[in-house]
């Protein structure tokens, strides 16, 4: 069963097994059982008998990187989870959809990212408000997880944090504390 | 000049351990040769012709003489003795070996430097007038703005895969030093109707490829939102900007393609969700960064116009000097002097281990122990004193530093080229040297050249333009045509606050034949000029087709 690491930003990861299954139109969805879940891609999402159709179910949008993150404004209520994906991981649109998803949508959902998803840019996404990660099939998953701890600290304003101008003297304290 | 906290420091120092790693996993076989580029790009280092580059960065420009003698130290531990200082504020070692370059890393984090985000699809070093809180003609200093800039863009998690590569420069002053509107964000310091510092913000500007003046999409932008308002621009460029084709990726074909108005549309839309909110800047985080930038302990003391000019009278050389290489300062008794890096021989840019070391001791005798590197390629000692001018001009002669050509025409402006950068399609060097040789074999050589007066020379090795060709007055670009060098050769172009891109003026040349082109070019100039006209103005009031007639003219031509 595929695995999945689910971290949010300051907290320790932890891998989890989870069974999820992507679909092209509705007509396969009653063979799909409900513990898996169920991985829609936004323009069938935002079709008109989608949402109905998989009440109850555990739904993951799925964004590509073209996608207008803004088209799920009142969509998110039902959903389980967002996933993006990283056609390439050198393709940084994922890191605004997600950004746009916390900041401007005031999405608190789960954030999970897809693809090429590779331990040297899991900092940056997790920073951009994702929380949870499938590696790519073929690296170790433990790899990945150390690419959280890559910095102690951080500059500017992100979705999960204040600037660092805003919290300067308990981010020095902090770090004292942490030597 | 700004100083590292502890937190910068874990900063750097985390870079430091994760790039060293990421090289391990990458000689190990753990991470691929795509997986790793974008990654070692984005500290620095290139796989060049003959060995790896490693650039590093010297935000804004400025230097203190302990980083200068790091530098020097590196050049002799690491590479070949020199390194050479880039047209963006920053410095490359050519000689590298991979498996060394953590350790130079972490050489450079002891003294506050690193090479970070000097290369890549990301935001690259931040620059800036390299006159800055000494020129006479300043509005405000731009240093606090520019590390402000500096800490906001590393590291910054949603814009670190651009389509493509992105610079920001900074002027305070009336004049544009910085070349603002040849970057894909000019930040320019101005003052609103009530005198509070704001931001006129410049986008789309760029040279390379498809050379673009950058254009004015916001006024009065509060110095506050400074930092929401570069995001928004950053936010629409990351998810709209061209990602198909490499060419067509940079942000000013996103704002040509929408136009610069629906693209300022855009951008003051998606800043409308940010402004007030937590990035906004609030005046101690601006307080605190200008208390680096304060003045140094400058002495009471009197211009020395007199002493000056009597030097000048004994020393036709010490003259030369003073009216070439030392600018005037806001504060009196004190001037700005610049040291040549372009010096006939050595490429231009370079600077050798011993000058390197030489400079800093110079810079703690003679100015605060501070230094700056201009995008012209030469250094700077910011607070002289008049009254020691001379003593410092003694002591520059012997190490080939004090050359007194700034602003003339051997004071070239040229990549690393075809000699080190496998980018490249031409030498570039070369060509500099063999102008330089033809100017210099005048007998009148120095007046030759004074005469002429300010004149900027660019050259490119390749359409990448990192020798900024398209805003020289003479811009020459080196082409590849069958895989044989040629020089494509422009006029007109300028930068500041007037920049224009130049004009090609015909076929391309042979490099022989470039030090001929030049020498027509000043010779149409020297006919058609009006009273005190400089060649720029010369080619704006009459065309390029008076020099393209006499370039390109028979049986003289080669």
């Amino acid at each position: 069963m595929p695995e999945i690491v689910l971290a949010r930003y300051g907290e320790p990861a932890r891998i989890e097994k989870r069974e999820a299954v992507v679909i092209a139109d509705l007509e396969s969805i009653g063979a799909i059982p409900t513990t898996t879940e169920i991985v829609v891609p936004l323009a069938l999402w935002l079709d008109g008998a989608t949402q109905g159709a998989l009440k109850g179910r555990k739904v993951v949008v799925l964004l590509k990187s073209s996608d207008d993150p803004l088209r799920l404004a009142g969509q998110l209520a039902a959903v389980a989870a967002v996933a993006i994906e990283f056609p390439v991981f050198s393709d940084g649109r994922g890191y605004s959809i997600a950004a746009l998803l916390r900041e401007r949508l005031r999405y608190g959902g789960q954030i999970r990212a897809v693809g090429d998803v590779l331990r040297d840019q899991a900092f940056y996404m997790q920073r951009c408000g994702f929380d949870a990660f499938v590696p790519r099939p073929d690296r170790s998953i433990d790899e990945f997880i150390k690419g959280f701890g890559d910095f102690r600290e951080t500059y500017q304003a992100s979705a999960v944090l204040e600037p660092l101008f805003r919290r300067r003297e308990e981010a020095l304290l902090a770090l004292a504390g942490r030597a | 000049m700004y100083l590292y906290d502890e937190i910068d420091r874990a900063i750097v120092s985390d870079r430091v351990a994760q790039f060293k790693d990421q090289l391990a996993r990458f000689l190990k076989g753990d991470l691929s040769e795509d997986e790793f580029r974008p990654l070692r790009l984005q500290n620095g280092l290139y796989l060049q012709r003959h060995a790896p580059m490693l650039r590093v960065a010297i935000p804004y420009g400025m230097l203190r003489a302990n980083q200068l003698r790091k530098l020097a130290e590196i050049a002799r531990r690491f590479d070949r003795g020199y390194a050479h200082f880039t047209t963006r504020q920053n410095i490359q070692f050519n000689w590298p070996k991979l498996e060394d370059c953590g350790d130079i890393l972490a050489e450079l984090a002891k003294v506050e430097m690193h090479a970070i985000q000097t290369s890549g699809n990301c935001i690259r070093n931040t620059t800036t007038d390299h006159f800055a809180g000494v020129a006479a003609d300043e509005v405000a200093d731009p240093r606090p703005t520019c590390e402000l800039i500096r800490q906001w863009s590393t590291f910054h998690p949603e814009f670190a895969y651009l389509p493509r590569k992105f610079k920001i420069a900074v002027n305070g002053a009336l004049n544009d030093r910085a070349a603002v509107l040849a970057h894909d964000i000019g930040v320019l310091l101005t003052r609103n109707e009530q005198g509070e510092p704001c931001y006129s913000i410049y986008a789309g500007g760029g040279l390379g490829r498809t050379p673009v003046i950058g254009h004015l999409i916001r006024e009065r932008l509060p110095r506050a939102e400074l930092l929401n308002y570069l995001s928004a621009i950053l936010r629409v460029y990351n998810r709209f900007g061209r990602r198909d084709n490499l060419y067509k990726a940079r942000i000013k074909i996103l704002v040509r393609d929408l136009t610069p108005d629906v693209f300022a549309r855009h951008v003051e839309d998606e800043w409308s969700h940010l402004a007030g909110g937590p990035g906004s800047v609030p005046d101690a985080e601006f307080a605190r960064l200008a208390s680096f930038f304060e003045d140094p302990p400058y002495a009471e003391c009197a211009n020395e116009e007199s002493l000056l000019a009597r030097q000048a009278a004994t020393s036709k050389p010490f003259s030369n000097w003073l009216k070439r290489n030392v600018t005037a300062h806001r504060v009196r008794g004190y001037a700005a002097v610049t040291l040549s890096l372009k010096k006939t021989g050595s490429p231009p840019g370079d600077a050798s281990a011993d000058q390197l070391d030489a400079i800093a001791a110079l810079s703690e005798a003679f100015s605060f122990g501070e230094a700056r590197v201009s995008h012209e390629q030469n250094l700077i000692l910011a607070d002289v004193r008049q009254d020691a001018l001379f003593a410092l001009f003694e002591a520059l002669r012997p190490l080939g530093l004090a050359t007194p050509n700034i602003g003339l025409v051997t004071d070239i402006v040229c990549c690393p080229g075809g000699d080190f950068c496998a980018l490249a399609n031409a030498k570039s060097i070369p060509v500099a040297e063999a102008i330089q040789r033809r100017i210099d074999e005048r007998i009148d050589a120095i007046d030759f050249m004074h005469d002429i007066g300010d004149i900027d020379v660019n050259i490119s090795g390749c359409i990448n333009a990192c020798g900024h060709h398209h805003i020289g007055h003479i811009g020459i670009l080196g082409v590849d045509k069958n895989g044989e060098e040629w020089y494509q050769v422009t006029i007109g172009g300028s930068q500041g606050n007037a920049a224009s891109i130049g004009k090609i003026i015909g076929p391309s040349f042979a490099r022989a034949q470039m030090p001929d082109v030049i020498e027509r070019l000043l010779q149409v100039y020297v006919r058609e000029r009006h009273g005190d006209e400089r060649f720029i103005d010369t080619v704006h009031r009459v065309g390029i087709e008076p020099f393209k007639n006499h370039v390109y003219k028979e049986p003289e031509h080669a």
